[in-house]
């Protein structure tokens, strides 16, 4: 355990010591408050039209301003998180440090756990900045926090997922830019792979689509916390991690 | 201290270490030498439990490297061959990294990082970031990871490399200052380092094992007689047919003559040979300038046991005389 929190600290260092952690967080936060203002700003426009003739209907803030914004936030982590792991393994490969963490009297689990939280801490960053824009909203008007916690709760599912997956990539090529690309283009492959139910309907559509994480994001920023949508991220971030400890283990 | 025992490791059909044995005991510098791809660097990276060997054993004090890694690990020091650093950390916050991996207790780990850095002259730099400091104090900041927990072996990989003459010695210097306390293994493909500074040296050549010996032994094993570089003051031919006629003498060979001082090589049976030559040049009224041993040089000595070419006899234009 002290070798895993060895790593966290070492990763979390190095974050905060090159601007690689300030750009992506800084990004992170000016886009994210982008969407949230311009999607407020439309809420608003249309409550304040809200009487008139052409407008009517029901207006919700939960379902017009946070659960597109949830998403809006999952794909900013879809396009944001690449960056942070293609690094993770190809700098240590690159600059020979991987030998000081192998013949260090810790286990292969601690490095790879020790990337994973350290990583995992920046998401968490952006969560709280996301939690912020929650607290804008509740401050002046009456949102679904239950629901908006259960959205948190899945950004953050889904951003461990990615994560794992991201890892397990970077740990294949000591080039960071293969890294990045992979595994940008495979997280925008979960992202629609909900799309083969639109016109498949067999069993391997099915497959296909049970692998969508949008779909299993849908779930939470409704405010629904379903175990199989938690368990779809779970296994995702636990084969993504076992995977990785296998990949070390034969590249050796 | 550390047995390593048939040790193999092929990559696909590839051997690149095959059935190596030696050992190592407590407090001994142990040279690990052979030419650039021997297998040296493969060697310490399965000592080191960097990479599982595809057959044999290593044991550090005992403990197996393979089954027991952690407890194993603990004990090594290592440098590899590129100094395992992190460009954006300072010296100091680097080598806390490192002591927090090998599990020193916190109370431990400034006093640790102190002596370390004490020892390698590092302390002017501690605070400074060690992306920024030059090949010689980042070699240095790898000796230091590697000697910060103070470890019963140490294994370093070409660890004078790309350094400068002045830290070459410092480099050497420190070596046998740890040898003391640390049984040390150095890798090298520069044999007059493994002369100086290992009191055994292991000889690897594509990837097996060519000799296990100290420097001295091997010149003994390839040299069953004695050899002399001699300088005489006196005519070439004369001089030539009397050193021929002492009994033990088995070559004579003349090499050149500079300022009427000749030099010839002369092979012996014995060393006691040495003395008669002497006596002879003086009895015959001969000027005798020099005369001396002629060592086989670990280059010498390489190149013989990895069969690259034969041990080439030191002399230039040479003219052997019957006997």
């Amino acid at each position: 355990m002290s070798g895993v929190i060895a790593i966290i600290r070492k990763e979390w260092k190095t974050y905060f010591i090159t601007p690689a952690a300030y750009v992506v967080l800084a990004l992170f936060a000016f886009i994210s408050a982008f969407f949230f203002y311009s999607m407020l700003a439309v809420f608003v426009v249309q409550s304040l039209g809200g009487g008139g003739e052409f407008g009517g209907g029901s207006l919700n803030v939960n379902a017009q301003v946070l659960q597109p914004l949830m998403f809006d936030i999952g794909i900013t982590l879809l396009f944001l998180l690449p960056m942070i792991t293609m690094r993770l393994y190809a700098e240590e490969m690159r600059g020979g440090t991987m030998e000081l963490l192998k013949t260090s009297p810790i286990r292969r689990m601690d490095i790879i756990l020790g990337k994973f939280i350290g990583a995992f801490g920046l998401l968490v960053i952006m969560l709280i900045i996301t939690a912020a824009y929650i607290g804008v909203i509740a401050h002046y008007g009456a949102p679904d926090l239950r629901a908006a916690g259960a959205g948190l709760l899945g950004l953050a599912l889904l951003g461990g997922a990615f994560l794992a997956i991201g890892l397990l990539i970077s740990s294949f090529t000591r080039n960071q830019i293969v890294a990045g690309v992979i595994t940008f283009t495979l997280f925008l492959l979960l992202w629609v792979a909900d799309w083969v139910s639109a016109y498949g309907n067999g069993a391997v559509s099915h497959s296909i689509a049970y692998l969508s994480v949008t779909s299993h994001l849908q779930n939470f920023t409704q405010g629904i916390i379903d175990a199989k949508d938690v368990v779809f991220y779970l296994s995702l971030i636990v084969a993504g991690l076992f995977l990785t400890a296998r990949r070390m283990e034969l590249a050796e | 201290m550390l047995e390593v025992s048939h040790l193999s490791k092929d990559y696909g059909p590839f051997h690149a270490v095959q059935d190596i044995s030696f050992s190592a005991r407590a407090g001994e510098v142990l040279g690990f030498l052979g030419p650039n791809g021997a297998g040296k660097t493969t060697t310490m990276r399965l000592i080191t439990g960097y990479l599982p060997p595809t057959a044999g054993e290593v044991k550090v004090d005992g403990i197996p490297v393979r089954t027991q890694p952690l407890a194993a690990k603990r004990k090594i020091g290592y440098l590899p061959e590129l100094p395992p650093i992190y460009p954006e950390l300072t010296v100091d916050e680097y080598l806390r990294f490192v002591g927090r991996l090998r599990r020193l207790p916190s109370r431990g780990l400034s006093t640790a990082v102190e002596d370390a850095c004490r020892r390698t002259a590092l302390t002017d730099v501690r605070h400074r970031v060690v992306g920024h400091l030059s090949k010689g104090y980042r070699q240095r900041v790898g000796i230091a990871q590697a000697i910060l927990h103070d470890p019963p072996l140490l294994i370093l990989d070409e660890p004078t490399a790309g350094l400068d003459p002045r830290q070459i010695l410092e480099t050497r210097q420190l070596i046998r200052e740890l040898a003391g306390n640390h049984t040390v293994i150095i890798s090298t493909h520069i044999l007059s380092e493994a002369a100086t500074t290992c009191e055994r040296v292991v000889i690897i050549n594509r990837g097996a094992l060519v000799a296990v010996d100290t420097p001295e032994n091997l010149t003994h094993r390839l040299k069953q007689t004695d050899t002399l570089e001699i300088q005489v003051r006196g005519p070439q031919l004369d001089v030539s047919a009397a050193l021929s006629k002492i009994d033990g003498v088995l070559k004579v060979e003349f090499s050149h003559v500079q300022k009427e001082i000749g030099t010839w090589t002369v092979e012996a049976r014995a060393v006691a040979v040495r003395e008669q030559i002497a006596r002879r040049v003086v009895e015959n009224g001969w000027g005798l300038v020099e005369l001396k041993p002629v060592e086989l040089s670990l280059e010498e000595i390489f190149l013989s046991l990895t069969g690259a070419a034969a041990a080439a006899p030191a002399s230039a234009p040479s003219q052997e005389l019957p006997a």
